[in-house]
């Protein structure tokens, strides 16, 4: 479903991306783990067709983002890192934005904002104002953009950053049930993350994969049994970089 | 279709927020007050517009359009949902050109409500309504140019501010290209050919031929291509910052 093939980024003399590959297909929950500065936005960035590789392409349900942007971008449904909003919009009118620049129209765009309401937990503030809602409410009217299409591929860029151990919690439980049928990748640094509801994992490090496998494969790999202990030996500290 | 999505949110935007109102309020009070005082509408007794009404529209216009077109992109790269837009299954210049719409019907809205001032000439006297339309044509034009650059410079910020100032100033400049007391001053330091060429990247010499009720073709093909250009522009530097 995603197959990202020899992708590379450069930002002038930097390079922040370095021929990375991967594929997670339909049924994969792929957790992208690595410090932060090790790429994992600018490859998702890349993947989603938001900047174009320097080299490499990516491919969504076999369609390239970089020769045919508008099918592939149909088929993903994104969640940005820091959950950008209209934030003049209400959380109806922005679902019902995204739905209409999506395609949806009629019932069927009013059936999609419905179901998202729901599974993101919006109900309550449905009609609220987004520059008034708390951060995890705001998490989740981006997340719920992110669903409203039904995609097969999802996207999401630390997805449970800044929310409360309870929505976190949720947010993981809905990532596990939506991985059944879709192909997801989603980034981290919570390593609890990982073993909650990834089924494989790689370990990301200054623009490289430095570790891959299922949950129980990395922390056979790890000298105290323990994610986090892998991830301090296999990633640089931003210092010493 | 995805453009009309996106000038539909834009266009809400305005009116969601105080922005169009108070553009539009402040166009109003300034265009006509100007008018009845500067103007001298009711003591020139010409029954036409030209002078005492859309003379003032460029000078309007330089500090208005760049109001209501700044946050276009800046706003867009400041919150960061440019990076939603960008993910959409839309192209970006359908995007650009629902924004371009939607900040030129705030203005069109604004310019339209100045109707009680051809019913008020209507009722003085007998002037041509022709060139009344003329004028309004080409007062919507110069706005919509301004509109456009204003557009351009907020692509290159995500500082509202930074492009209010930036854009002010280029639309000034515009705006004194070619006006009278500015041109003869240049005269009489530089030569014919500089004149005629600062005069023509002004905006004077296409919208007087307009408010007279001179229809030219050259001036139209001016308009569209500026604001063409203006608009691909904008599709460039959007598309070099991601890069």
């Amino acid at each position: 479903m995603i197959e990202a093939a020899k992708l590379t980024k450069r930002f002038g003399s930097k390079l922040a991306v370095d021929n990375l590959s991967f594929t997670v297909e339909k049924g994969d929950v792929l957790g992208f783990l690595g410090p932060n500065g090790a790429g994992k936005s600018t490859t998702m960035r890349m993947v989603t067709g938001f900047i174009p590789p320097t080299s490499g392409d990516a491919k969504i349900c076999g369609i390239s983002i970089v020769e045919n942007p508008a099918a592939a971008k149909r088929k993903i449904g994104y969640l940005p890192e820091s959950a950008p909003l209209y934030n003049d919009m209400t959380v109806i009118g922005f679902l019902k934005f995204c739905a209409e620049i999506r395609g949806l129209t009629g019932p069927e765009k009013n059936e999609a904002v419905e179901r998202s309401i729901e599974t993101c937990f919006l109900t309550s503030v449905a009609r609220q104002s987004i520059d008034t809602l708390s951060k995890g409410y705001r998490h989740r009217t981006c997340l719920a953009q992110a669903l409203l299409h039904d995609p097969e591929v999802l996207i999401l860029d630390e997805p449970t950053d800044g929310l409360d151990p309870n929505q976190k919690y949720e947010v993981r439980q809905l990532i596990k049930r939506l991985g059944e049928t879709k192909a997801i990748l989603f980034s981290t640094h919570i390593l609890e993350e990982v073993e909650a509801s990834c089924t494989r994992a790689v370990i990301v490090d200054r623009g490289k994969i430095v570790a891959d496998g299922t949950p129980k494969e990395l922390l056979a790999q790890a000298p105290n049994g323990s994610l986090t202990d892998l991830f301090r030996k296999v990633t640089t500290t931003d210092t010493a970089a | 279709m995805s453009s009309l999505t996106i000038f539909k949110r834009e266009l809400k935007s305005y009116f969601a927020q105080p922005t169009a109102y108070a553009i539009i309020v402040i166009f109003l009070l300034l265009s006509l007050g100007f008018t009845f005082s500067f103007g001298e509408f009711m003591n020139v007794g010409d029954a036409s517009l030209e002078y005492s009404f859309f003379f003032w529209h460029p000078w309007l216009y330089m500090l208005i359009a760049p109001a209501i077109a700044m946050k276009l992109w800046a706003d867009e790269q400041r919150t960061g949902t440019i990076e939603l837009l960008g993910t959409f299954p839309v192209s970006t210049w359908s995007a650009i050109v629902g924004k371009f719409l939607a900040a030129a019907t705030v203005s069109l809205v604004a310019l339209l409500l100045t109707f009680p001032i051809i019913l008020t000439v209507n009722y003085l006297g007998s002037p041509d309504n022709g060139t009344i339309a003329s004028g309004y044509i080409g007062s919507f034009l110069v706005c919509c140019t301004f509109i456009a650059i204003t557009m351009l410079v907020s692509a290159c910020t995500r500082d509202q501010v930074v492009c209010l100032i930036v854009s002010v100033t280029i639309c000034t400049i515009m705006v004194l290209c070619g006006y009278d007391s500015f041109t003869r001053e240049l005269a009489k330091a530089t030569s014919k050919s500089t004149v005629e060429a600062v005069i023509s990247f002004g905006v004077w010499d296409h919208f007087s031929s307009l408010t007279r009720g001179l229809f030219r073709l050259q001036d139209l093909v001016w308009f569209v291509s500026f604001i063409g250009l203006c608009l691909i522009g904008t599709s460039t530097i959007l598309s070099a910052k991601r890069a």
